[in-house]
């Protein structure tokens, strides 16, 4: 699928657009109860748990975008990206949420207090808050405004994935599979993407080349 | 020693089997236990263990209301059969629990290779129902039956020399599938003082719920130490050792700056990672608020003295 037409592309995105929905369905239906579906024995706790893990699935497969437009020649996928990062923000923002509101209700000492003495906290925090101006600057209008510096800006992406990484990791008890899974992943993204830089620097094919042209969408 | 009567009991107003076997009814029958789940609701847990025929209550019970015998069964910390809450629902049920040997050894004058039946037999069961606060700053109120712990050591007489005692976890990946993996330093070990195995609230349990122990909970023999965190209460016990050296055990071998040996709950020493203020009964649903935790889980008036002269935030 090299060149999906207008209303292809109109369907592929429509088709992404529900499946990032479909995980904040469940956990809603989870929540109510409605359909068998359940939050287990400590709902909050559950609800925390998969909200974040969402919110960084969905940071990993924004970073994928630009490796497997590299690998594969399909630009088109560069207009996926945007949904994607804001689906990410999206769930990161119910994760914060979920544990602000639900779990603290709203407590405000100890969420102070969790934010400043709980380094895997203060890290999460700084993630999201990271996340904030990504997800304000991701319209046209302003990534016309910006010109340049969008892409800057936009870089901030990298250390955002690596906190949010780090964040899980420093959560779990002993059993590091988990986030050692998350971390291999996020390594390969960012490690693809010297490789490609290295062999920028050098005469690189054409196709290539044609691909690292950015292609704003 | 001089144990007062915990200020909190009411026996009348524990709840009996019928009463919380009936709310796991009431779902199934709302269709609620039907299909797939998200997050860890493992669907039917219907009790299996064997009624213990004549418990008797007592009034170190709290008058608290139990967990549902589902989440007090599917919602469990015990690494060996894996490190996610519903494992060792899920990886325990072909364990075997019988024949048990418990080895005794040490500082005492009856040590030797003790079956389940010769260690638990003398002994008369009682319901105790307690509060249980895991680390993690959830909690729940669980029914166990057992005996006090202090009438087994006396049966095996430790000596002037033994100041503690070391608890041993069964060893056997073939049957506990989390020890394929080194997530802890297997064997598990846990250890008490001499004054804090004797003291009256602590328990050697074997069931709960007026029945035998599920695998899941620490079939067939396991502790319980009510005013520690959850992790002290060590389960399926293979070894009971006196010794003159304080044990180190398993978790603070882990992670000496998060898990201390005495591990008693405390609001106002906190995790490096969380605090211990709070704690979020379980049972309580999405929208339940946390409740305060309790000093020593609520039984300082029984246990405060155990720990007098004792800066309980160097000694966590």
């Amino acid at each position: 699928m090299r060149h999906p037409g207008v209303v292809q592309l109109r369907a592929i995105k429509a088709v992404v657009f529900a499946l990032c929905l479909l995980p904040f369905a469940v956990m809603v239906m989870s929540a109510f109860r409605i359909a068998g579906f359940d939050l287990g024995a400590n709902p909050v706790e559950s609800l925390i748990h998969e909200t974040g893990l969402w919110g960084l699935r969905l940071l990993l497969v924004t970073l994928a975008v630009t490796p497997a437009r590299r690998l594969t020649g399909w630009n088109w996928l560069v207009r996926l990206r945007r949904m994607l990062g804001l689906f990410a923000f999206f769930y990161v923002l119910c994760h914060f949420l979920s544990y602000a509101v639900i779990d603290q209700r709203l407590a405000l000492g100890p969420i102070v207090e969790d934010i400043v003495e709980r380094p895997f906290i203060t890290i999460g925090v700084l993630a999201l808050l990271l996340l904030l101006p990504l997800a304000v600057t991701s319209t046209n209008k302003m990534m016309r405004r910006l010109g340049k510096r969008w892409q800057s800006l936009h870089r901030l992406v990298y250390p955002i994935a690596i906190l949010g990484v780090w964040h899980f990791w420093w959560q779990v008890k002993e059993d590091i599979r988990e986030p050692l899974i998350y971390a291999t992943v996020l390594a390969l993204l960012l490690g693809l993407r010297l490789w490609f830089r290295s062999k920028k620097a050098r005469p690189a094919r054409t196709g290539l080349v044609r691909a690292d042209r950015p292609a704003h969408g | 020693m001089l144990i007062r009567r915990a200020p909190d009991i009411r026996p009348s107003a524990i709840t009996d089997e019928e009463t919380y076997l009936n709310r796991r009814k009431f779902l199934q029958l709302a269709g609620f236990a039907a299909a797939g789940t998200m997050a860890g609701s493992l669907g039917a847990a219907e009790p299996r263990g064997k009624p213990f025929p004549k418990v008797a209550k007592s009034p170190f019970s709290s008058d608290e209301a139990p967990n549902s015998y589902e989440d007090a069964t599917t919602y469990n910390n015990f690494y060996e059969f894996g490190t996610g809450k519903g494992d060792p629902y899920r990886y325990s049920q072909n364990f075997e629990t019988r024949p048990w040997q418990v080895t005794v050894g040490g500082e005492c004058a009856r040590p030797g290779e003790y079956s389940y039946e010769d260690l638990v037999g003398p002994h008369t069961l009682e319901e105790r129902v307690y509060r249980l606060r895991c680390v993690e700053a959830w909690s729940m109120v669980i029914p166990w039956v057992g005996f006090p712990l202090a009438d087994l050591v006396k049966r095996l007489e430790p000596n002037s020399r033994a100041k503690y005692i070391r608890f041993k976890t069964l060893y056997d990946p073939a049957q506990m599938p989390g020890q394929r993996r080194a997530v802890l330093d297997w064997p598990y070990v846990e250890g008490l003082t001499i004054a804090e195995a004797t003291h009256p609230l602590t328990l050697m349990t074997v069931g709960l719920y007026g029945r035998e122990l599920p695998n899941q909970n620490g079939a067939p023999l396991r502790l319980v130490v009510p005013w520690k965190y959850g992790f002290k209460s060590i389960k399926s016990i293979v070894s009971i050792e006196f010794t003159e050296q304080r044990p180190r055990s398993s978790w603070e071998l882990a992670a000496p700056s998060e898990y201390g040996f005495y591990a008693n709950v405390n609001p106002e020493v906190d995790h490096p990672r969380w605090s211990q203020a709070r704690e979020r009964r379980i049972g309580g649903g999405l929208f339940a608020e946390k409740q305060p935790t309790l000093m020593f889980n609520g039984y300082a008036e029984q246990v405060a003295h155990l720990y007098d002269g004792l800066d309980l935030r160097r000694n966590f």
